[in-house]
């Protein structure tokens, strides 16, 4: 029992048995083929046993905060693709919904569908790659990610043309979206969300009672909800230990609360639980994708009044967030009422869901690091921006 | 170096095939490029899509990504190398074995990119280690990288062993460790390696246009 | 756990993922949902009763996100956050964000967080850094509740008591502020950069920092990049 759930384990757990000089420090990253880029992590090993693991951020940090208080508002869009660059169109959506609330611009209703239809597209490339890279971590390199990228190919080939870009789309706009849809462009997404369902069927197949995924994943990793919670954990990992918190349901935003989906929840927030509660996710985003399909409303694709030059909100501050694939995706706008932000601020999950590694990782081995690590799913761009 | 072009088309014909060695030597190597495992930034993920299933780099023998520096002859510096990450970037070019070759993937690795008023981001890696090719794009698409890689190949092929010109790694007197910077109060020391790195210094006038 | 939890068998019955005291999605909407115009007002009143001599005051947010925010003293930020998180009809247990602010024109930041009434504390003269969070609260889905701490001035008196004692959340996003602002978070278990190298010496979100200057021949420079042209060659 936790008396405090902010109380580090770190301290708590595990006290080196051995002299200091007994144990082996080792420097994983910021080069290595399982820290998912740029990462480091400082790990001390008794044995095989992690004592001690301190991560090392910084090695990707390109000032994108810095740029954008420099710059107009309009121009950080292009730059929110690339903090979690394996899902763009969800780093957009955010950002212009804190620059919405921010200067109270309404949305039409066929942006938001656009928007929640690209939105979900973006969560399956996420889930599905990340399946593929942790997989990977557990020593199937190259095999899952193949089957991954096949699909993310599909879905980068239906964004590509609608924005133009594989993977940079820069395509919310504040009070809509840059373009409409193309003719034919959601014929092809239904196509795709249909067969989607039958990959994910393989996919599971290849995963669920792996005797060597079971084994590596099963009861590593897992906290307490409380720490969890405490600890800033949000998105997937946050679910998989059973807490019922999903902001598109808690915090409905957009045309959420039209849609009928569900939640998945896991039961122990072990590793095993947070590969198959994506897995859960993406099954429910294609229920989602399925109704916003169907119900796709004529009419505008961006506010009529919306103001792409010399675009001044008013005084002001607002924080928005959304339920991005990784977790709570925050934007932190303070306005001074010029054509700049005077702050800009990103939440970002992948950095914040870091925070309680090292409790999740001691007294396990050195190889659950990886896995533990793998399932955190983090973007280097996201963590140090 | 003299094959009589004639004499060894008829010979080809025969099942004998004339070369120089320099020629077999380039071939042998552009045909089977080991690249590093390094991603950096965004566009490590394009470069993970060239090597998987639609673009499949394995067709230009260059799928075999080690996660070993010592094992690996071509660096591809795929995103933003952050002031940072520049001396870890240096140092696992050093740890190469020769010949060893670079391509800069992406406006960050050429340039800064997008993030070049950053104060944080190095301003093009050719400042600390040379570059052989630069692909733009942010990020490039994977046909572009394979584009870069053939025109990597093709400049292999064209390596001189011997001679005044020849290549840096088949110069005794050629340098294979660049100088690793180090991390100052306010910024890298040095902040590039002049030696290989001069930027043209053009007067500008008041307007900013060169005068 | 077992093997056989979350298993696409599950998938088929799909109550049995869920605990059964919350298993409607629509439960999962709160019905004492309060809207954040009054979230703050009504925390501060709480504070008032619970401590009468702690220095908490409204701020107005003039723009249309009507996130008004409660600024708080630094002496007694973390048994506001404290108390904020264990009193169960309050129940703000998950601090979200963390914001840095550097303000060395302090009416600017009175024209943002606009003081209630006419005896709100005016703001220093000489400006300050300010530290911002936002706080919600998972089990009554309510939030963000915005509080707001500042430090004396820029200079010396950037001190700040650490709140990561009550939320771990902040453990990582105060080291991002001490590293990019300057403010010294006392209490702070492991207070080191984070993003910057060890022995970096500048704090580059702060306005008056200025880059180091290693601009690189532009063909075509224009705009921001042209004034950085002009300041970093000699004029004929």
């Amino acid at each position: 029992m936790i008396s405090d759930p902010a109380t580090s384990l770190t301290s708590a757990v595990l006290a080196p048995a051995v002299d200091d000089d007994q144990l082996l420090h080792v420097s994983l990253g910021p080069q290595h083929p399982s820290t998912h880029g740029v990462f480091r992590m400082n790990v001390v090993l008794d044995g095989e046993t992690v004592v001690r693991l301190k991560p090392v951020f910084g090695y990707l940090h390109r000032n994108h905060e810095k740029i954008a208080e420099g710059t107009s508002y309009l121009a950080s869009m292009p730059y929110t693709d690339r903090l979690d660059y394996i899902c763009p169109l969800s780093n957009n959506w955010a950002y212009a919904r804190a620059v919405e609330k921010l200067a109270g611009i309404e949305v039409p209703e066929r942006a938001e569908f656009i928007r929640v239809i690209l939105a979900e597209l973006t969560r399956l490339i996420n889930h599905t790659a990340f399946a593929g890279f942790i997989l990977g971590d557990m020593g199937a390199w190259g095999s899952a990610l193949m089957y991954a990228f096949r699909e993310r190919e599909k879905i980068l080939d239906l964004f590509e043309e609608l924005t133009g870009a594989r993977m940079m789309a820069n395509f919310m706009r504040f009070g809509g979206c840059r373009n409409d849809l193309p003719d034919g462009w959601s014929a092809k997404v239904s196509k795709l969300v249909d067969e989607y369902g039958p990959f994910l069927d393989e996919m599971e197949k290849f995963l669920v009672g792996n005797e060597i995924l079971l084994s590596r994943t099963l009861n590593v990793g897992s906290l307490p909800k409380e720490v969890l919670i405490n600890g800033g954990i949000t998105g997937p990992m946050l679910r998989a230990a059973g807490v019922p918190y999903d902001i598109r349901k808690v915090d409905p935003y957009g045309i959420y609360e039209r849609f009928d989906f569900r939640i998945p929840l896991g039961a122990t927030g072990d590793c095993y639980d947070r590969i198959m509660i994506r897995f859960l996710e993406m099954r429910e985003s294609l229920k989602i994708l399925h109704q916003a399909l169907d119900q796709l409303p004529d009419g505008s694709f961006i506010h009529p009044k919306a103001k792409i030059r010399n675009f001044k909100p008013p005084l002001g501050e607002a924080y928005a967030r959304i339920e991005g694939p990784k977790g709570e995706l925050g934007f932190h706008l303070i306005s001074d009422g010029s054509t700049r932000p005077y702050r800009y601020r990103i939440r970002p999950p992948s950095f914040i869901n870091l925070t309680l590694i090292e409790d999740m990782c001691l007294g396990l081995d050195l190889a659950d690091v990886v896995v533990i690590l793998g399932s955190i799913d983090i973007v280097l761009g996201e963590v140090d921006r | 170096m003299g094959i009589d072009f004639q004499l060894a088309e008829d010979m080809k014909s025969q099942g004998v095939h004339v070369t120089s060695f320099e020629s077999l030597v380039n071939w042998g190597r552009a045909s089977s490029l080991w690249p590093l495992q390094f991603g950096l930034a965004c566009c490590a993920i394009e470069m993970i899509a060239a090597t998987m299933a639609r673009y499949d780099m394995a067709r230009f023998g260059a799928e075999v990504f080690r996660p070993s520096p010592r094992q690996a002859d071509l660096m591809i510096v795929a995103g933003t190398v952050t002031k940072k990450m520049a001396p870890q970037v240096v140092r696992l070019y050093n740890q190469m074995a020769e010949p060893k070759y670079v391509i800069a993937m992406g406006a960050c690795a050429i340039s800064g990119g997008p993030f070049k008023d950053g104060y944080n981001v190095l301003k093009g890696i050719d400042r600390f280690i040379p570059v052989d090719v630069v692909i733009p794009g942010c990020p490039p698409r994977p046909e572009a990288l394979l584009d870069g890689l053939l025109t990597l190949r093709a400049k292999i092929a064209r390596e001189k062993l011997l001679g005044k010109h020849r290549a840096r790694h088949a110069n005794p007197d050629g340098t294979a460790a660049f100088p690793v910077p180090e991390f100052g109060a306010h910024d890298l020391e040095p902040t590039a390696n002049r030696e290989i790195w001069n930027p043209p210094a053009i007067v500008r006038d008041a307007e900013g246009g060169e005068a | 756990m077992t093997a056989e939890h979350l298993t696409p068998e599950d998938r088929q019955s799909p109550d049995s993922l869920s605990p059964p005291d919350r298993e409607s999605p629509d439960s999962l909407a709160s019905p004492d949902r309060e809207s954040p115009d009054s979230l703050a007002a009504a925390v501060l009143a709480r504070l008032r009763t619970a401590f009468p001599r702690a220095g908490v005051s409204l701020r107005t947010n003039p723009g249309p996100a009507v996130q008004h925010s409660l600024l708080v003293s630094p002496a007694d930020l973390c048994d506001v956050c404290r108390f904020l998180r264990d009193t169960p009809d309050l129940a703000f247990d998950f601090l979200s964000n963390v914001s840095g602010v550097d303000w060395p024109d302090p009416s600017k930041a009175d024209a943002v967080a606009a003081p209630a009434d006419e005896q709100g504390t005016p703001a220093a003269a000489a400006g300050f850094l300010e530290v911002i969070y936002h706080l919600y609260s998972t089990r009554r889905r309510i939030g963000p509740l915005v509080l707001r701490v500042r430090t004396a001035d820029r200079l010396s008196g950037v001190q700040i008591p650490s709140v990561v004692a009550v939320f771990r959340s902040a453990e990582f996003q105060e080291r991002e502020i001490f590293d990019l602002y300057g403010v010294e978070f006392t209490g702070h278990p492991d207070l080191r950069r984070i993003l910057m190298w060890d022995e970096f010496q500048d704090h580059p979100m702060r306005k008056d920092y200025v880059a180091p200057d290693d601009y690189e021949y532009e063909p075509t420079p224009h705009a921001a990049v042209l004034e950085k042209a002009q300041r970093h060659y000699v004029q004929p």
